[in-house]
């Protein structure tokens, strides 16, 4: 089993212990408050070191006193400690203390992961306004959009300075989907909140629930049967099959070449139906339970899957020549929206997006948990960090996705898929960390007494991802907008909560 | 551009055949009828997100795909409310997207049709109500028809557009 080390440090340590894991290259994989023990609450920041990974907590005396923000050690901070703040009612020292995820469905006073329940409030809440970064200068002008978008995409607000076509900065203002899922978490019992977390975000339904299971496993000290271990990472590489299909075609289609729509959502279909067959259910929701998983899958079933992703990879190779050669799609594909690794660096840009920005990284192979310690991956990566470079990895993945899949089939174990889980701890602390098809996913799981959560928190890649997309539009065109935003396809639901 | 042809030519045509003994199959055949009957044109929906995990989004995007053909059936999403029919909305209704939910609901012209889309929509689902989430969509606007499933197939939200199409009586002409 993987080892998340643990340090407890003081407030002056803090910052320090923090420009130590910088400088050796750690990448910030999530930051969050807790009530902590006699109800203190405690902020806690978790690290991918390389190898390993380590959980930074500082529990504070006074929450009165604004604790040292780590936004400039790691710029992606700055919107976690916003939203701890929010929802925790902790404030860190950077001078950015505009709400986040609070827009004014409570009152800011109110810190709902701490607080008893608010009456529940007969009217809508009013609209607060949002002191947007303001550009000035002749020719300059806002265009607002959202949160309400015009295609089937989830909620959220864009706000663009212009200059004619030229985008010269653009500020996200996102939480409309925010619908307190941590809060949520600690009115369900222990064993049955990986539902709710395959929830989080619905396209990674598999990594979430995975991490959520492992956080638990983790505190109980229950290893998966081998079985499961394979049918999980099975379901994971087709929920990242599924993804890329998807957005290999509406990237085609943002491109103006309708004709990669139709091809690559026909592929989709006909995996989701391989699923349903095979696995009983499109998308698998409900796949990944505690100690193991739920669903098995039979010699008719894994021959149907393999069948189904064997031509799929054939096909998309087809279609990826299609793409190189099509001169439109070029044009536009490359040099849009690019972020240099050294920017991507600088910024933490994480997952499928950092890999095509030279962020070498992928849980998978540098950190594998079971069955990727004997299920070699290789990693994929560009340093060309423009849309292309997104549309190459995701090609490569998925190439890489259907060997995996292959490789599954072939040699899964045969036994149990199921060990019994008992309850944790109260007060312990598990972690799980899963690399779902956007980026690492986290769930952090703090047991109460009697099979409750005291505290759960899941976080998604979108996280540090979303601010590098406002850097990633710069002096291109408003129009690219739309190619830009699909090439990350960040999740709306798993950051807002 | 020859492979282009060549993969278009060998993939052939996706869309699965119209009527037939298939339950499936009639549920398209009557949906394009009603359309017919009670709109005289095409069906224009607009997708609204009041709070959803998009899960449900991922499904109504399949609608789109070539094996349901829905703009051949007459069915078209649109980019804005004021162009819309129909309404389909996933939820719960996220406190924050509330006002949002409620201008949306008020551009579309009336006589407008709301089809709740997925568990949450329906009933709150997994996220229930709380001090960010309003619960179902009928909390907030009103719902003609709603289809439960987490999230419902395709074929189910065809069901659900149908059923509420259905619940109106053929346009005069």
């Amino acid at each position: 089993m993987r080892e998340w080390r643990t340090r407890t440090v003081s407030p002056a340590e803090w910052r320090g212990a923090a420009r130590d894991l910088a400088e050796s290259g750690a990448r910030l994989a999530a930051l969050w408050a807790s009530g902590g023990e006699r109800g203190m609450p405690t902020v806690h920041a978790a690290f991918f070191t390389g190898t390993g990974a380590l959980l930074l907590s500082l529990p504070l005396e006074d929450p009165a006193t604004p604790y040292p923000g780590l936004e400039e050690l790691f710029p992606c901070a700055a919107r976690m400690q916003r939203a701890a703040a929010d929802l925790s009612g902790v404030r860190a020292s950077d001078p950015d203390t505009r709400p986040w995820l609070r827009h004014n469905a409570w009152p800011a006073a109110y810190r709902p992961l701490l607080d008893p329940p608010l009456p529940a409030a007969a009217d809508p809440p009013g609209i607060e306004a949002y002191e947007f970064v303001r550009v000035e200068g002749e020719g300059v002008h806002e265009i607002p959009v959202g949160p309400v978008h015009a295609g089937i995409i989830e909620p959220g607000h864009f706000r663009f300075s212009v200059v004619g076509e030229k985008v010269l900065r653009l500020e996200e203002r996102l939480g409309y989907v925010h619908k307190g899922i941590e809060r949520r978490f600690t009115e369900l019992p222990i064993l049955e909140a990986h539902r709710l977390a395959a929830r989080v975000s619905g396209d990674s339904a598999v990594a979430f629930a995975w991490a959520y299971c492992q956080a638990l496993e983790n505190l109980t000290d229950v290893a998966p049967p081998a079985r499961a271990a394979w049918l999980r990472a099975l379901c994971l590489e087709l929920e990242r099959v599924a993804n890329h299909l998807g957005d290999l075609g509406a990237l085609g289609n943002d491109a103006g070449f309708a004709f990669g729509l139709a091809q690559f959502s026909r592929l989709k279909e006909w995996l989701l139906r391989a699923c349903a067959e095979a696995l009983g259910e499109r998308y698998l929701m409900n796949a990944i339970v505690p100690g193991g998983v739920r669903l098995d899958l039979t010699n008719a079933g894994a021959q149907r899957l393999h069948a189904c992703v064997t031509s799929i990879a054939g096909e998309v190779a087809r279609l990826r020549v299609v793409y190189d050669e099509h001169a439109g799609v070029r044009d536009r594909f490359t040099g849009a929206g690019t972020v240099t690794p050294r920017l991507a660096a600088r910024l933490g840009l994480t997952g499928l997006a950092g890999r095509a920005s030279g962020q070498a990284f992928d849980l998978r192979v540098d950190w594998p948990c079971a069955p990727y310690t004997e299920l070699p991956v290789t990693k994929i990566g560009s340093r060309a960090g423009d849309v292309a470079a997104r549309v190459a990895v995701r090609f490569d993945e998925l190439a890489e996705s259907a060997r995996l899949i292959e490789r599954i089939i072939a040699g899964i174990p045969s036994g149990s898929r199921l060990e019994a889980v008992g309850l944790p701890p109260p007060g312990s602390l598990g972690m799980g960390a899963i690399e779902g098809w956007r980026g690492p996913v986290l769930v952090a799981l703090e047991a109460g007494p009697a099979g409750t959560i005291r505290r759960c928190h899941p976080h998604d890649p979108s996280w540090q991802n979303w601010p590098v997309l406002e850097h990633a539009i710069i002096d291109n065109i408003v129009p690219d907008f739309p190619l830009i935003n699909k090439s990350f396809n960040l999740s709306y639901s798993g950051h807002d909560l | 551009m020859l492979k282009t042809l060549r993969q278009i030519a060998s993939v052939g045509i996706a869309s699965e055949p119209a009527p037939g003994p298939d339950e499936t199959l009639r549920l398209r055949e009557a949906l394009q009828a009603r359309i017919l009957a009670v709109l005289g044109r095409a069906l224009c929906v607009r997708a609204v997100d009041a709070g959803s995990c998009n899960g449900c989004e991922l499904e109504i995007h399949a609608l789109n795909n070539p094996f349901y053909n829905i703009e051949g059936l007459g069915i078209r999403f649109v980019a804005s409310p004021r162009h819309a029919d129909l309404l389909l909305v996933t939820g719960p209704v996220s406190r924050h997207m509330e006002i949002a939910l409620r201008r949306t609901y008020e551009a579309t012209p009336d006589p407008k049709l709301v089809v709740a889309i997925g568990d949450c929509a329906c009933s709150g689902g997994m996220f229930g109500e709380g001090y960010a989430s309003r619960g179902r969509i009928s909390h907030v606007i009103p719902v003609d028809v709603a289809v439960p499933g987490c999230p419902p197939d395709p074929t189910r939200i065809l069901t659900g557009i149908l059923t509420a199409l259905a619940g109106r009586s053929p346009s005069p002409g």
